[in-house]
């Protein structure tokens, strides 16, 4: 199955270029129970995920909590082990790598986290904060990282004057960059956005993701951007996929996933995100129903079948299979074999 | 998955104003003592709600909307918070001066709130079935039997699954959506005239936040409550609230109708706020370009430390000297949309 899923992502989306390709990636967490720590179960956190980015493109990663997309972030950094499947960067398998092998692929990759409260250390000012990759890396002298640090701090926004004072009289959108310049520091060219707006109020949410989008431009930066929030997801990205329960449900082009979702899963959650428009109280949609299941024990077949509108027998006992539905548009749906149109459209206000 | 087709809306412009306000809150102050000087977190606030409607509190973290909750209930801690100045009306009466005993009264009873944060709000000792039960006896004098068989004929009202088992379980056992929905159960089991909702789907995903609103909104069209629906959220806000009221350090900077206020936001803020949220529906879908959001720069000021004259006037891409010099009072630029700004009439 691993294989022929990521054939036929290979078909849909032309790779050659790719920066980074994940292949039938799983991660599971054991589940240890008792004073003899015996093996009780697993949590299935990402469970054969594929997918390639490519040098300067925006992969949007969208799902609910327990989906398992932070998970993918950390995994494909390698701060997480791989249960299986494998990494290329550039090329370059480094699923097996060491720790020690690692650090010169770090330096081609970064990632910013979601809370810039707990992310950055209280004991060091803010421009040891930004400058510390260069040292682990051994770039340069005191002077030019000094140099690159006021210069990454004026990049992203900050005043350099302000590199001698500590993260807490930062306020949050300030912190937040500071992660950003943290990451830009050694020049890396694909950076794991983990939730990185998602603590921000709505006018800093605004200025960060901007700096987000500049900052790509101007170095032809590859992001995985790893969210909740579908409008955010939509805004940033140039493809999104879509997760749920650790598997990818959908994915394809941001326009073709916003205007003719596939999966039924997409479809509820593009019903559920509220639309800031006048009008919008008399939208029609319809609302799914019950939670998400536990990854610990996930439905079988496939997992969105407790809560699918359009569930059938097989969706039962077969798992759907990532596949081109339409050119360029993946998703992993047995609807699709009975030719099948569904209800499914955009959000109508 | 239920078809849900929403029609019913509320009205809007009944009775002459003041009639049927069921809660009518009037120059509100609200202070706290910090070590960083004194802090005018409500600063003059006034507004309403009718019974049935749904008003929309909107603004970003530190702008005084939970505290506007809370003060309506006598809820802020004292010290270091203060209700220094105005009324809060519930029928007539002025809640800030009725004695603790009279208020115990209406609290949970005739004016109930919920939280945002089910996991913090709900005792972990107790059975959601007790917990439920606790406001029935002490406001509905109902005995211990009855009062478990009425929370558990609440729990069924916001669809929790089995309801006879679900009522022995622990807080703990139960996933954030339906804590929440055991909040909203402990709510309106009194039947509240008025509901106080602070953030009720913030701490929630995106598919249980559609299916908790939508709760609200089905009990609101059968009990008739008046909801307070505080949120950061616009979409929330658009497809929940009838009117809205949006609020900036501690003010009230403009209030309209739903429609009213997406269609033609007065002030520079909201404007702001507007154009900052990526919409789903807006972004040029069709060539798949990538748009700038449009900012609001800067940030929101400190409130021990507010400029002079309009405290947006710094982040404002329309001030001029004299939004430097005095804040602008409240003007009603059409009929129920009252905007706070020097520059309305220019800028509309």
């Amino acid at each position: 199955m691993a294989t022929d899923v990521a054939a036929e992502i290979e078909t849909a989306n032309d790779d050659s270029a790719a920066l980074i390709r994940v292949e039938n990636l799983k991660k599971y967490f054991p589940i240890h129970k008792g004073v003899f720590s015996k093996l009780v179960g697993q949590v299935y956190a990402v469970d054969g995920i594929s997918f390639h980015i490519k040098a300067g493109e925006t992969l949007g990663l969208v799902g609910e909590s327990g989906c398992g997309k932070s998970t993918v972030g950390r995994t494909v950094l390698k701060l997480l082990e791989p249960t299986a499947g494998s990494i290329h960067i550039k090329g370059e398998d480094i699923t097996a790598l060491p720790p020690a092998g690692m650090l010169a692929y770090r330096q081609q990759m970064q990632m910013i986290f979601q809370d810039p409260f707990a992310s950055l250390n209280p004991r060091m000012t803010a421009g040891n904060i930004v400058g510390e990759p260069l040292i682990i890396h051994g770039i340069g002298n005191a002077t030019e990282r000094q140099d690159r640090v006021a210069w990454l701090f004026e990049r992203v926004g900050l005043r350099p004057e302000r590199m001698f004072a500590y993260a807490h009289e930062f306020s949050g959108g300030q912190r937040q960059r500071l992660g950003i310049a943290r990451a830009l520091a050694i020049n890396p060219e694909l950076i794991i956005c983990d939730e990185p707006v998602s603590a921000l109020d709505v006018s800093i949410q605004a200025q960060i993701i901007n700096l987000l989008m500049d900052l790509q431009e101007e170095f032809k930066l590859s992001y995985l951007f790893i969210s909740h929030d579908l409008a955010v997801v939509e805004h940033i990205s140039h493809r999104v996929a879509v997760m749920y329960l650790g598997r990818i449900v959908e994915m394809t082009d941001k326009t073709s996933l916003f205007e003719e979702p596939l999966h039924p899963y997409t479809e509820a959650l593009l019903y559920a995100v509220p639309i800031a428009k006048s009008g919008a109280r008399n939208r029609t949609r319809q609302i799914v129903e019950g939670d998400v299941p536990s990854p610990i024990n996930p439905p079988s077949g496939c997992h969105f079948h407790t809560r699918c509108p359009y569930a059938v027998a097989r969706c039962r006992t077969e798992e759907p299979k990532l596949r081109e539905v339409k050119p360029g548009h993946l998703t992993a749906c047995h609807i699709h074999d009975r030719k099948v149109t569904l209800p499914l459209a955009p959000p109508e206000a | 998955m239920t078809q849900i087709q929403q029609t019913t809306q509320q009205p809007r412009e009944s009775v002459a104003a003041g009639a049927d306000r069921i809660l009518d809150v009037e120059d509100l102050h609200v202070e706290f003592n910090t070590p960083a000087g004194l802090v005018r977190a409500v600063d003059g606030l006034s507004y309403f709600v009718r019974e049935g409607e749904t008003l929309g509190v909107v603004g970003e973290s530190g702008c005084g909307k939970s505290v506007t909750a809370l003060s309506v209930l006598r809820l802020i801690p004292n010290p270091p918070g203060k209700i220094s100045a105005g009324t809060v009306r519930f029928q007539g009466t002025n809640l800030l001066n009725l004695p603790e005993g009279e208020l115990e009264a209406i609290r949970g009873n005739h004016i109930s709130m919920i939280f945002q944060e089910p996991m913090t709000s709900l005792n972990p000792l107790y059975t959601v079935g007790k917990q439920i039960s606790e406001a029935l006896i002490l406001h509905q004098g109902l005995s211990k039997r009855a009062a478990m068989d009425q929370a558990t004929e609440m729990l069924r009202r916001v669809s929790i699954p089995e309801p006879e088992a679900r009522i022995h379980s622990y807080p703990h056992q139960l996933s954030g959506g339906m804590r929440q929905r055991v909040m909203i159960a402990m709510a309106i089991c009194c039947n509240p005239k008025v509901l106080i909702a602070d953030e009720p789907t913030t701490a929630l995903d995106v598919t249980i936040q559609a299916q908790i609103l939508e709760l609200i909104r089905d009990l609101q069209k059968v009990t008739g409550t008046a909801i307070v629906l505080i949120t950061h959220d616009m979409g929330v806000v658009a497809e929940n609230a009838d009117r809205v009221l949006v609020m900036y350090a501690g003010r009230k900077v403009e209030e309209a109708n739903v429609d009213e206020l997406f269609d033609h936001p007065g002030h520079p803020y909201t404007r702001g706020l507007l154009g900052s949220i990526p919409n789903l529906e807006e972004v040029a879908h069709a060539s798949g370009e990538r748009l700038r959001l449009n900012e609001i720069p800067g940030m929101v000021p400190s409130l021990t430390d507010l400029p002079s004259g309009c405290s947006f006037a710094p982040r404002c891409p329309f001030a001029v000297d004299k939004c430097h010099a005095a804040y602008p009072p409240l003007e009603e630029v059409r009929p129920g949309h009252w905007v706070s700004c020097w520059r309305t009439a220019e800028l509309d």
